[in-house]
């Protein structure tokens, strides 16, 4: 029998190729008669555009062609546009793009059109924003979001003086929920708590920048890009050129990096096309680390106030949440909704109000980033809980697990069900591995300049999806070929979920194949690889797919030996009969039967409810051999949540300010591991991002000029080798969900979440349990505190130093 | 439209291919870098009716300059002497994956912030984005196409990143690869901290630090 597939370690097959350097990422392709393309962008922070003057770039030597918001598809307002036409919002807003024989000689034509700008007043502020007269980060409102439409919304001037300057005032939110009396467990509470917070935003600063190379074929556009999902994203980007998908040949076999900044396509993808297809040769639109940090998207910053009412055992009877965010200039992600959510989930108040106002400002465009609200919102209040833990008398993890939920438990405004909770296992494994009880005694020790502090953090996303199409082949050779819509994000997980199908089938792992990664290939239209939501809804359409498979080789296998599908079962990599295991055939010798079988068999004929993308790539590979192609009916009921907890022990340096992180671990809930090496990465990894966000990276605008202060990676600060522990210790619960057919949830996000609570966590330890509230922790923060001097910021301003 | 032989190299080739020399030549290089956005700063600032006109950003193209002529020279790259014309003040990233084909080396920032263009010159690891291509004529380039053996067999550090993960999304791994190549050239048996000090030029935004440092101390040990 073939080996157990589920919970091993395996080498991808591309890691081979990303430790030599063969592995070719969308700058990495050349073509004969390539030319560059450049974009000229807005310097200013937000004007309207009266004229552009292009004459003189049209003689720059080796000049080949513009385009402009005029040469490209429009949406409506606030999606964000290819080119903008006549209003820029933010500085670096894409105006136009000019092609050359050279990168050179485009970036000279830019250098030779003139803009006439008409300056508008700009704003870097939310609270500036809302405040009565202030000033709209587009001529047409201020707030927007998914289901929020664009509007104009201020506050009463009253609400702002109700609030002073240390409080968030609460005016008008944009959209609110509650459940429960909120009221009546404020006034039941033996502590209430009220505090206000900034959670910092930052650039995804992903290290392969947004370049696109296109070129055509008749009315077939071929695009390779940069991106972390593949057929999700091909109704997006096919959209963005103005073509049909099946006209768009998408080739996107690495991706390096996205974090949520390149889930389902971008509209800067369409420039190469459109300049190629305007200019009749292919076209590489190189990306610079500047336009990067303008284009490629970040974290939004929250400015928020939590008010949390205890009982004397540390449950949280009442929580009210107001999240303003600062959302850039187009419709961002919804941050703020999470965070709400996040609550709700980690704590389960008895009751519970939220309140949120996603505000536009002249800041580049924000989008999901890893755990998109929730991580800015542990880091702040877990610090707190520890806070209150402290008063109460109650221990820091007890009064977590006091909080908890487990799989019984509700979410959200609607109260609905969870598949499967375990994070209290996750706080005791992970409290054991730490050796809590211990370290906990250690919290405030000094030894000379240093003070130590111990902190323990929680993080949550939701972790699966469902109604996916899986699609796997066998070719007349025996190999089993595993169609993969998803991304190559470094998860690995297009490899990890396939080996699901390949041990349901009995298939030993090298004969299997992973296709992948261009559309050329057959893909079936899979999740995006974002949300963490690969690993869980990956494994279930890998589950159906081999469901199929299964079924088509016992039923081949009675068409040629006799008796009924019933009568045989799968061997090693044949089929066998039930009866006498000398009748048998090879699934070499079932593909090529099928191949004379036709029809459903070899996918000249497919179910009716899968995806049109599925039988588009479906009829790429019909007749090619035994095809078995589903979608993943099978039934979710509920939110799939992926659960960690991180613990920290920090060394503060009162001197410097210096956080050294001596020891870092931490613990997943995300149902069966499906493959340890790559889950123990992305824990990692994660953790490393989180060390970012509670004390490193952050936005830094000027507010006068509205001009990014942050826009190289040094500027920005993410983690480098000195920043973070040589090793990050991790475990897994490793109790199966049982609403997937293999247990598995997915990870990716709270994983950051986590690791920065159980920074911020740390840190307030240290300092006797002061509270920042806010991210990140900066080295001056803490010396500020430290040497009692005033903090540099006014306590909600933010996209400070 | 472009004709059918258009079509990339390697495009159908799963696991990248061999990079091959196909490059177009760019016609001129610029003296310096581009800000644009000081014409902005310098051109007042605070909120006011009045319109001006401006040059755009435009972002930063590769350093070139037109009218500037290219000279002749000869690079020792992975041990092949390579005829190539360089313009005064080009860069050696730009060279190696514009002119020679060698695009395994990675652009991240282009500043000499993230390592992802590390390249060895003379044993050393050094960033290739900020290295003049004039500068290095008589040293000997090592890329990561140079890191593997003469018959393709992977480098201890190379199968040591392989059996212990490395990469995540494995775009700064050329460049992770070549400074652990460097620092075991110079310090066969480092320390953790050794390593993770010699390391610290190459940044991996997946924070995939801990996998690559176990892959460094592994090839120190096993090669």
């Amino acid at each position: 029998m073939a080996e157990k597939l589920v919970g091993k370690d395996f080498t991808p097959v591309d890691v081979v190729a990303k430790v030599t350097g063969r592995a070719k990422y969308a700058e990495d392709f050349r073509a004969e008669r390539m030319a560059f393309c450049k974009t000229l962008s807005s310097p200013i922070p937000h004007a309207r555009i009266r004229n552009i003057d292009v004459s003189a770039a049209t003689k720059v030597p080796g000049f080949l062609g513009i385009l402009t918001a005029d040469d490209v598809p429009q949406f409506p307002p606030p999606q964000p546009p290819i080119l903008t036409k006549d209003e820029v919002l933010y500085v670096g807003h894409p105006i136009l793009a000019v092609a050359a024989e050279s990168e050179a000689a485009a970036a000279e034509a830019i250098e030779a059109i003139k803009i006439d700008f008409q300056q508008l007043p700009h704003v870097t502020d939310p609270l500036e924003s809302l405040f009565p007269g202030g000033p709209n980060a587009r001529s047409n409102g201020n707030v927007a979001a998914a289901q929020i439409n664009l509007q104009t919304l201020k506050w009463e001037a009253a609400d702002f003086a109700a609030a002073g300057d240390d409080k968030l005032p609460a005016g008008k939110p944009a959209e609110e929920w509650k459940y429960g009396d909120v009221d009546e467990g404020f006034k039941a509470a033996k502590l209430v708590i009220d505090e206000s917070f900034v959670a910092g935003g930052f650039p995804h600063h992903s290290m392969e920048t947004r370049s696109a190379f296109a070129y055509w074929e008749g009315s077939k556009c071929f695009l390779h890009g940069s991106n972390q999902s593949h057929t999700s994203a091909v109704p997006n980007i096919s959209r963005f050129i103005g073509i049909p998908p099946e006209d768009l040949v998408f080739i996107a076999e690495f991706c390096g990096g996205g974090f949520g900044s390149k889930i389902p396509g971008y509209p800067n993808m369409a420039i190469a096309a459109l300049m190629s297809k305007k200019i009749g040769r292919p076209v590489m639109h190189r990306i610079s680390r500047a336009e990067e940090y303008a284009i490629g998207s970040a974290r939004p910053s929250f400015q928020g106030r939590l008010k949390l009412g205890f009982a004397a055992d540390g449950k949280i009877l009442a929580a009210d949440l107001y999240v303003v965010q600062e959302t850039g200039p187009h419709q961002g992600a919804g941050d703020f909704r999470s965070a709400g959510n996040c609550l709700s989930m980690l704590y389960q108040p008895a009751a519970m109000r939220y309140r949120a106002v996603p505000v536009l400002t002249n800041t580049p465009p924000t989008g999901p980033q890893r755990g998109p609200g929730e991580n800015q919102f542990v880091p702040i209040i877990e610090p707190i809980m520890d806070k209150v833990a402290r008063e109460l008398k109650v221990d820091r993890v007890a009064i977590r697990k006091i909080n908890a939920p487990d799989s019984s438990s509700k979410i959200g405004s609607d109260r609905g069900p969870l598949t499967s909770a375990f994070i209290k296992e996750a706080l005791d494994q992970g409290a054991t591995m730490f050796n809590w009880e211990q370290k906990k005694a250690r919290s405030g020790q000094r030894n000379g300049n240093k003070i130590t502090g111990v902190g323990v953090g929680q993080g949550y996303h939701s972790a699966g999806s469902n109604g996916f199409d899986g699609l796997l082949r066998i070719t007349p050779d025996g190999k089993l070929h595993v169609h993969t819509g998803v991304g190559n994000l470094g998860t690995y997980s297009h490899s990890a979920t396939a080996r699901v199908a390949a041990e349901l089938l009995n298939y030993n792992w090298d004969n299997a194949i992973i296709e992948r990664g261009d559309s050329r290939r057959g893909l079936p239209w899979n999740s995006n690889q974002a949300g963490s939501l690969t690993a869980s809804t990956q494994s279930r359409t890998m589950f159906v797919a081999a469901t199929d498979m299964k079924a088509k080789l016992l039923d081949i296998a009675a068409q040629m030996l006799g008796g009924a599908a019933a009568d045989y079962d799968l061997g090693d990599e044949k089929v066998v009969s039930k009866a006498d295991a000398s009748k048998s055939i090879t699934y070499a010798e079932a593909a090529k039967k099928a191949m004379e079988l036709g029809g459903k068999y070899t996918g000249k004929e497919v179910p009716n409810d899968i995806n049109p993308v599925t039988k588009h790539g479906v009829t790429m590979i019909a007749g090619t051999g035994l095809i078995a192609v589903a979608k993943d009916n099978l039934p979710r009921v509920g939110i799939t949540p992926g659960l960690t907890v991180s613990f920290a022990e920090v060394e503060l340096d009162t001197e410097t300010g210096k956080v050294n992180i001596k020891e870092m671990l931490c613990v997943a809930d995300c149902g069966t591991v499906l493959h340890p090496l790559g889950l123990g990465h992305q824990i990692a990894g994660g953790n490393v991002m989180g060390i970012g966000l509670a004390h490193l990276e952050r936005h830094v605008y000027d507010p006068k000029l509205g001009i990014p202060t942050t826009q190289s990676i040094e500027q920005s600060k993410p983690p480098t080798y000195l920043d973070v522990p040589a090793e990050i210790g991790w475990g897994a619960v490793d109790k199966p969900d049982p609403q997937n057919p293999v247990g598995v949830k997915g990870v990716g996000e709270p994983v950051q979440g986590s690791g920065a609570a159980a920074i911020t966590s740390a840190i307030a330890d240290a300092l006797g349990g002061h509270l920042f509230n806010r991210t990140p922790v900066s080295l001056d923060m803490i010396l500020n505190h430290l040497n009692k001097r005033p903090q540099a910021h006014k306590p909600l301003q933010i996209n400070t130093v | 439209m472009p004709e059918r032989n258009q079509a990339p190299p390697c495009e159908h080739d799963h696991n990248g291919g061999s990079p091959k020399d196909s490059s177009p030549t760019p016609q001129s290089l610029r003296a310096t870098r581009r800000e644009f956005i000081k014409s902005v700063i310098a051109s007042g600032v605070a909120v006011s009716a009045a319109g001006y006109v401006v040059v755009g950003r435009g972002g930063e193209a590769f350093a070139q300059s037109a009218g500037t002529v290219t000279r002749l020279v000869t690079l020792n790259v992975n041990g092949r002497d390579r005829p190539v014309d360089v313009l005064p003040n080009e860069t050696l990233i730009h060279t190696l994956r514009y002119k020679l084909g060698l695009t395994g080396t990675k652009l991240g920032c282009d500043h000499a912030e993230c390592g992802n263009c590390t390249v060895m010159l003379n044993d050393v690891a050094s960033y290739s984005c900020t290295t003049l291509t004039h500068a290095v004529r008589g040293r000997k380039i090592v890329t990561i196409e140079g890191i593997e053996g003469p018959n393709g067999e992977l480098h201890p550090v190379q199968k040591a990143m392989v059996q212990e993960l490395g990469p995540q999304c494995g775009f700064c791994t050329p460049g992770q690869v070549v400074s652990a190549v460097a620092l075991l050239k110079h310090n066969p048996k480092p320390t953790v901290e050794e390593a993770r000090v010699a390391m610290s030029g190459n940044l991996c935004r997946c924070g995939a630090y801990d996998h690559y440092l176990k892959a460094v101390m592994r090839a120190a040990r096993e090669a």
